[in-house]
């Protein structure tokens, strides 16, 4: 590929030789490898400590808590945040760590890796760092794949030092092939949706729409497991339609089978051949879709900071909103049909009756389920309200406010638009529950009740909004870190049975703490509570912006 | 707000500093500018220009002196002032889905009421003599048309004073005359303009006064004709008697003699302030030929950051060695010694 080396001392005119398209692929793997290294060893230590974690966790717990554990995961809720049920006979902790580990850990992975390929392709274009690069020897196509061969790095050490952490904290039982089977299974999940990714990296202009798309997919992945996996112990054909089934079917620890990884396999190599015959038609730094001419003058709509926000997060909002509310939705029509699993269930274990109330009464389960939810809409609030900081570091900011427009209008615009945002996105979902609940004939509960339900949720959700808009108005370098309320409810609500001893205190900084159960009367005190410190979060950031530098050193 | 030019300076800043962490970027910066006045703003790179501008905009807060725009203070003011203000960086972000005619609108609201039929007049005209197309989405705008929609935005607007940051960065000849046709127009109408910028074509079109900022210190405040006076020229003379003497004037730098048909030529650079002195010498010798070039506006700042950074060392040296330091870089190396000396 390479031009010949000329002797030494013997000055040769070098003929120009042409490298292929993949040209200096080796190079920029380097250089993403350099430039990622504290985000791969970050992303490595936390799922590696996960797996260790949860190990020595659920062994602590003892065999008559385990029993009572897959107990729990025979149930619909279970099964949605666990998996399809291997094992449940004979509950272990391997068992356990394949079962319910695995939908986590290729939602984790997933994440990663989406952002991994957009991150190195479409933003690496979108910000014309690309431009300079490959204005260089470098191919056309080296970009993606020095991102797709630095995914399967990172994806590979992680699986072989999970599988290893396994085997070392793990008994007698846990064999090399069970072990090495669930962290490549995972592995192999995760980099479906990376390259789901890189697909629509060539689509779309924005690496964040990029992102946005491959994130609606991960979670079609999650839902279609879950469902498919609720209408069947051990899977029903529509759970093999997610790359999550692909990884939980090869049934570790219970009854190995390799062939499902094959499916993950075949998936990687399809998407890599669409991927490079999209980028091979397209543009650098062009999508598929010509760019289309637009309005020469503004609507008369388009008049301040609010309108503008608006504009800005509409898109998002409709997606997220219309995405759980068509969910949820079917979740509504399924309430009757889980109400008799239920009811079943408590049937054949009473000691069911405690977790899930009363016979035929689904609330234990859609609690969970809008759950879930309520921290995805926490997800979205913490994205939205940290575009602020994106307007500022791009300087957009700055050209509003040399206006007359002062900053508590400017950043009281962008909180105001998320926060109507975060209740939208709360409230629709919910009463969608309610409308699917209607449709089959199940109406135990009001719209009102489900109204209330809402209203009980809005004030953690927005409590998100304000620890991100706090952050911002006085850290702007750390607004990222408006991630870690959200991952600590995360680890607090998945893990905090397993810890003894947790102190009660340690729930009182979890939002999702206050909410109560579905359908259960509000404490209105509480609810007033978590309002106002979600309010003041948000005017102790006003606080802050309006005091500091920007755009902030 | 038309009321204020009587007497009050668009701008004016007194003993400005500003630090980022441990580095400094305003330094006791001074600066004033009229009512009516075009000024133009000049430095390298990193002077502290653009903060100057940014802490004018109530961007960034000050940490000592003052500045006020029209007599009030810019960052308790700030968005009474930005009625009468506009501005234009000199890398314009633009809102990507937003098509340049949507974001020059959308700029021009939020500056509040005023007369839609002359606006839209107006915005056609500026579109045109700016040739740009406002129904293309501003994420693929170059780096020049999104210079132009901030541009057309900043025309747009009725302001008494513009605050430009290097405007015409990335926009060709043609648009940079465009450009300057209509900063002469907003000086005929009695506005202020602050223009940052490294275009010197363009600061001598349009300037009346410039400031020459360096390390976030003015270093040189006057007219471009005050400015020249303080550089040199270049002589080139053939003259008939040996011009040793010559060489003994202070104001005679770099001197080159050449045997030449009759006589001698003699070429040097001469300090205009001693020029006199100098042509006295030359006639002495007895000229067959002159020639005088003023230096062009380029050769007077690259002599003018040059000249900085050699006295700033000089004086450095001198100030170690005890000397008597003496010339403006001297004071502020006079003036950075006291203050570390007052930090211990």
């Amino acid at each position: 590929m390479s031009a010949v080396a000329p002797g030494r001392g013997a000055p040769t005119v070098a003929v120009p030789s042409f490298g292929s398209t993949l040209e200096g692929t080796g190079r920029l793997i380097r250089f993403i490898l350099r430039r990622d290294r504290a985000r791969i060893f970050w992303w490595t230590f936390s799922i590696v400590f996960f797996y260790a974690y949860f190990m020595v966790a659920l062994d602590a717990l003892g065999a008559e808590a385990l029993v009572g554990r897959a107990l729990l995961m025979e149930s619909p809720s279970g099964i949605v945040m666990g998996g399809p049920g291997y094992g449940l006979d004979a509950y272990t902790p391997e068992r356990a760590v394949a079962n319910e580990g695995i939908t986590w850990f290729v939602l984790a992975l997933g994440v990663m890796s989406v952002l991994h390929m957009v991150r190195h392709t479409r933003s690496e274009e979108e910000s014309g760092r690309s431009e300079l690069v490959r204005a260089n020897p470098v191919g056309r196509h080296a970009p993606a794949v020095a991102s797709v061969v630095t995914l399967v790095l990172v994806n590979a050490v992680i699986a072989v030092l999970s599988a290893m952490t396994l085997i070392g904290i793990g008994g007698e039982y846990v064999t090399f092939a069970d072990s090495f089977a669930i962290t490549s299974g995972v592995a192999c999940a995760s980099m479906v949706f990376g390259l789901v990714g890189l697909v629509f990296a060539q689509l779309t202009v924005s690496g964040r729409g990029a992102v946005g798309l491959g994130m609606v997919v991960l979670g079609l992945g999650f839902v279609v497991r879950a469902v498919g996996d609720v209408a069947e112990t051990g899977g029903s054909t529509l759970s093999w339609f997610s790359p999550f089934a692909w990884a939980q079917q090869m049934r570790p620890f219970v009854d190995l089978i390799w062939w499902p990884i094959l499916l993950s396999a075949g998936s990687i190599a399809i998407l890599l051949l669409v991927a490079s015959v999209l980028g091979s038609r397209r543009d650098f730094g062009g999508g598929l879709l010509p760019d289309r001419i637009g309005p020469a003058t503004a609507t008369a709509s388009l008049r301040g900071p609010i309108a503008l926000a608006w504009r800005q997060q509409r898109f998002a909002l409709l997606v997220v909103t219309a995405f759980f509310a068509a969910m949820w939705l079917g979740v509504g029509t399924m309430l009757p049909t889980i109400g008799e699993m239920v009811g079943s269930l408590i049937e054949s274990n009473p000691q069911f009756g405690a977790v899930f109330g009363d016979p035929g009464d689904p609330s234990g389960f859609l609690g969970l389920v809008m759950l879930e939810g309520v921290l995805f809409v926490g997800a979205y609030a913490i994205v939205m309200g940290a575009r602020p900081k994106a307007e500022e570091n791009a300087g957009r900011a700055e050209i509003a406010l040399a206006r007359p427009v002062s900053r508590t209008r400017w950043f009281g615009a962008h909180i105001l638009v998320t926060g109507i945002g975060v209740v939208i996105a709360v409230a629709v979902p919910i009463l969608a529950v309610w409308v699917g609940a209607v449709a089959v004939g199940f109406d135990r509960q009001s719209f009102g009740d489900y109204a209330l339900v809402a209203a009980t949720y809005v004030p953690s959700a927005l409590c998100y909004l304000g620890f991100t808009v706090a952050l911002y108005g006085w850290f702007p370098r750390a607004t990222g870190l408006g991630w870690l309320l959200l991952v600590y409810g995360f680890v607090i609500g998945l893990f905090g049975s397993l810890i003894q001893d947790l102190p009660e205190a340690a729930n009182y900084i979890n939002p999702i703490y206050w909410v109560p159960g579905v359908f259960e009367t509000p404490d209105l005190g509480e609810w007033l509570g978590v309002a106002v410190v979600a309010l003041g979060l948000c005017v102790l950031g006003m606080i802050g912006f309006r005091r500091r530098d920007i755009p902030a050193v | 707000m038309t009321n204020t030019s009587s007497g009050v300076p668009a701008i004016e800043i007194a003993g400005l500093d500003k630090s980022f962490g441990a580095v400094k970027a305003l330094d006791g910066l001074d600066l004033t500018v009229p009512t009516g006045e075009v000024a133009g703003f000049l430095g390298p790179n990193g002077a502290g220009k653009s903060t100057t501008i940014r802490v004018l905009l109530g961007l960034l807060r000050s940490d000592a002196g003052t500045a006020r725009m029209f007599g009030r203070d810019v960052w308790r003011d700030a968005v009474e002032l930005h009625k009468h203000i506009t501005y234009v960086p000199g890398d314009v972000s633009l809102w990507p889905n937003l098509t340049g005619g949507e974001c020059i609108d959308y700029l021009t609201r939020l500056r509040g009421a005023a007369d839609k039929k002359a606006l839209r007049v107006r915005k056609a005209e500026l579109l045109e003599r700016f040739e740009l197309d406002p129904r293309k989405k501003a994420r693929t705008y170059s780096k020049g048309n999104r210079q132009k929609v901030a541009l057309v935005a900043a025309f747009l607007s009725d302001a008494e004073l513009y605050i430009l940051d290097e405007p015409t960065a990335g926009l060709d000849p043609l648009m940079e005359s465009v450009f300057t046709d209509y900063v002469r127009e907003a000086k005929a109408d009695g506005r202020s303009v602050l223009l940052s910028s490294h275009i010197l074509s363009e600061v001598e079109k349009v300037c009346d006064t410039v400031t020459i900022i360096r390390n976030g210190t003015a270093v040189e405040h006057g007219t471009l004709d005050e400015l020249r006076h303080l550089t040199r020229s270049n002589v080139t003379a053939v003259v008939g008697k040996d011009p040793a003497a010559l060489a003994g004037l202070r104001a005679v730098n770099d001197l080159q003699v050449k045997a030449h048909d009759g006589g001698t030529r003699v070429t040097f650079d001469a300090d205009n302030a001693g020029i006199a002195d100098v042509l006295d010498a030359v006639t002495a010798l007895g000229v067959h030929s002159i020639t005088v070039t003023p230096p062009s506006l380029e050769e007077l700042f690259m002599r003018h950051y040059g000249d900085v950074i050699e006295a700033d060392e000089a004086a450095a040296d001198d100030v170690a060695g005890d000397g008597a330091p003496s010339g403006r870089a001297a004071r502020k190396a006079a003036r950075q010694a006291a203050k570390k000396a007052g930090v211990r």
